[in-house]
């Protein structure tokens, strides 16, 4: 296999970096040297998928190589299309920082291809982890939004202005941001549980079992479902619903590695 | 020398702290002190410029160093400073320097926000009121004047203005990066002072959606309500129209607070959390600093803008560096104006020209006249010398003259445009 996935990383290193001196510095033509390679590593990446695809014989979303891999390639992807539809201020430089961490950790992690256990072979693999990786994916937008949200709120409140003040957004901006990345993540998020359910229901007999990955992913769930109430019955914006954000995605990364290395149970062949 | 005469001693944002200016602004109802101050020792003429960045007091006097010591000691009275603090909280300019200087102010070279417009206006006001209360004479009349004309001329010449930027301006950058849009949000102005309208035109042609105006006299209030096309409250329903207020923007005249933070705290949830930004203009400061810690709430006062100005200084400071030349040579004019408009000048300037005028007609006369006796001669002599020394006798005693008639300045134009002396 051609080292493809590397060539990905290093792209998304490059396009991070460049952002990052888009940043400090505003050049405009910087800013669309980091767009294009960003998209030219999002291609790659796309490429590397298919080829792994055919090389396994089935979706590659099943080892934590597989799926940090998977998740990474959400990210850019919803990143990007996000980007078509608005565009937030220095976004780009929080999302592939985040994207190019995702992929460091997909790196470390066994390239390995593990041949599949009986109880993943089904149509419902590919449906239920890449609804809950995208899933994951908006909701890692939300809280790159959310880190931006309280860096621009601290400069803001403390009445000093350094590096962020006048390159992130207004604070209007960055909530909006957050409740759009909410408003997709969240039925993702809700459609991964029930497929992940149905799929249970066909390998296991039952819908649920109480194993830890199914847990944590309700409680998730329920951090992200109290933030959207609230919201609309308290007015649990901005602040409260950056830190909520961020909580929520701790709560997601949890479900995801923290699970898988520390609780064990069923999910625990897989990412 | 004339110039050494003229004073300007002051306090602004740069040398003194809110707290130290809070307690020197004579806000509200408070008596112009020009009064007071002309009748410290030495003070001959004397202004006052208060606002809520700065005072200055303009004073020519025959003794300014005595002079500036009171000056001092009226300003810091509140204070309980005693004078070596008073002198580490203030400038005092004298002569070229305190020419410099006003011309500064009044060009807007010396404001928080270099180029804001507010300043020239409010020196106009302090001087008109200076006049009223009959506390200008020649000098400062002139002095005054000129640095209107200096300041219009800074403006015309350069572009301080044209990207000036006022507190106001400021704060609409502020409000718009709190709230990304300024359409259907609410600014309410308590107190309705000069700065609050400045402020309120400001959001309004950044298209706010609404305008509710808070004073004390509701009468005032209606008044200024109507020319934004806004409503009108009184001070007692402050809290209460909070609830659906975005931006505040305090400029009273009171002594104390008047809006706490847990006034504002009671509100909060009631507002469902919506963002409430808080600027304080006003000296002595209208809102809690305590405000500031409630979440949502953001909370500026005037030293506070003052960051938000310095992120786009750089860019005006090549127009302020063009004001400058101007100042420098403004200056330099009028320090030589002010020399030749003294009455020993004039007067001996005066002199020389009858002398020389005597002196070249006689020898005209004389050239014609061949065959005059030495004593014929003298009589000629005799009557020019007479005629123009007759002549200059009641121009001098009318220079000379300062208790009666127009002022001394008056006197002095008019004498040397009568006589043409400033022809060259």
């Amino acid at each position: 296999m051609p080292p493809i996935f590397e060539i990905t990383f290093v792209t998304y290193i490059a396009a991070a970096a460049t952002y990052v001196i888009y940043f400090v510095n505003q050049n405009k033509k910087v800013r669309s040297a980091a767009r294009m390679t960003l998209v030219v590593g999002g291609i790659l990446h796309t490429i590397e998928l298919i080829i792994r695809y055919f090389v396994v014989g089935h979706t590659p979303i099943t080892s934590m190589h597989e799926s940090v891999s998977f998740f990474a390639w959400s990210m850019t992807w919803g990143f990007l299309v996000f980007r078509w539809r608005y565009r937030v201020k220095n976004f780009g430089t929080f999302v592939s920082l985040g994207i190019a961490l995702l992929m460091l950790v997909a790196s470390m992690s066994s390239h390995q291809i593990i041949p599949l256990p009986p109880a993943l072979r089904s149509k419902w693999l590919p449906v239920h982890a890449s609804i809950a990786l995208l899933a994951n994916a908006f909701l890692a937008l939300g809280f790159c939004g959310g880190i931006m949200y309280l860096l621009q709120e601290r400069e803001i409140k403390a009445r000093r202005f350094g590096l962020f003040y006048s390159r992130l957004p207004s604070l209007e901006a960055l909530d909006n941001l957050n409740h759009h990345c909410l408003a997709i993540g969240f039925p993702l998020l809700t459609l991964g549980i029930i497929t992940g359910s149905i799929w249970a229901k066909q390998a296991w007999g039952a819908f649920w079992q109480w194993d830890p990955k199914e847990t944590w992913s309700l409680v998730t769930w329920f951090i992200y479902a109290a933030l959207l109430h609230f919201r609309f019955t308290m007015g649990w914006r901005r602040r409260r619903a950056a830190i909520m954000s961020i909580i929520g995605f701790g709560a997601c990364l949890f479900t995801l590695w923290g699970v898988t290395y520390l609780l064990g149970g069923l999910h625990s062949y897989a990412g | 020398m004339q110039a050494n005469k003229l004073l300007v001693i002051g306090v602004n944002h740069k040398v003194a702290p809110v707290e130290v200016r809070e307690k020197l602004a004579h806000t509200g109802g408070a008596e112009n002190p020009v009064l007071a101050l002309k009748e410290l020792p030495g003070n001959r003429e004397c202004c006052f410029l208060g606002t809520c960045n700065r005072v200055e007091v303009i004073c020519a006097s025959d003794s300014p160093e005595e002079t500036a010591v009171g000056v001092r000691q009226l300003l810091f009275a509140r204070s309980g400073l005693d004078d070596t603090e008073a002198q580490k909280y203030s400038y005092t300019h004298q002569g070229v320097d305190a020419i410099a200087h006003l011309f500064r102010v009044a060009s807007s070279l010396d404001s928080m926000i270099v180029g804001e417009p507010q300043i020239l206006g409010q020196l106009k006001n302090a001087y008109r009121d200076a006049a009223e209360l009959k506390s200008l004479g020649p000098i400062l009349n002139k002095f005054i004047n000129k640095s209107f004309s200096v300041a219009k001329r800074t403006r015309t010449e350069t572009n301080i203005g044209g990207n000036a930027v006022s507190i106001s301006f400021a704060a609409v950058q502020l409000a718009k990066k709190i709230f990304g849009t300024l359409e259907k949000k609410k600014v309410m102005i308590v107190g309705a002072g000069e700065m609050a309208e400045l402020a309120a035109e400001h959001l309004i042609s950044q298209g706010i959606g609404e305008v509710v105006v808070a004073n004390r006299t509701l009468e005032r209030a209606i008044t200024l309500a109507r020319r934004f096309n806004g409503s009108a409250v009184s001070l007692d329903e402050l809290v209460s129209e909070l609830e659906t207020v975005d931006i505040l923007i305090s400029s009273t005249g009171a002594t104390g607070l008047v809006l706490m933070r847990d006034d504002v705290k009671s509100i909060m949830h009631r507002r469902m959390n919506s963002p409430l930004f808080l600027i304080d203009i006003a000296v002595p400061r209208d809102l809690d600093p305590k405000l500031n810690d409630l979440d949502n709430v953001y909370l500026y006062d005037i030293d506070n803008l003052k960051d938000v100005v310095d992120v786009n200084k750089s860019e005006r400071k090549k127009e302020a560096d063009s004001a400058e030349r101007i100042v420098e040579e403004e200056t330099l004019k009028f320090v030589q104006w002010l020399e030749s408009m003294q009455v020993t000048p004039t007067i001996v300037e005066l002199r020389k020209k009858a002398d020389a005028l005597r002196v070249a007609e006689l020898q005209k006369t004389l050239a014609n006249l061949k065959n005059l006796s030495p004593k014929q001669i003298k009589s000629v002599e005799t009557l020019a010398a007479a005629l123009t020394n007759k002549l200059l006798h009641n121009p001098i005693l009318f220079l000379k003259d300062e208790s009666s008639g127009p002022s001394q300045k008056e006197k002095l134009e008019f004498v040397r445009t009568a006589f043409g002396l400033d022809e060259q």
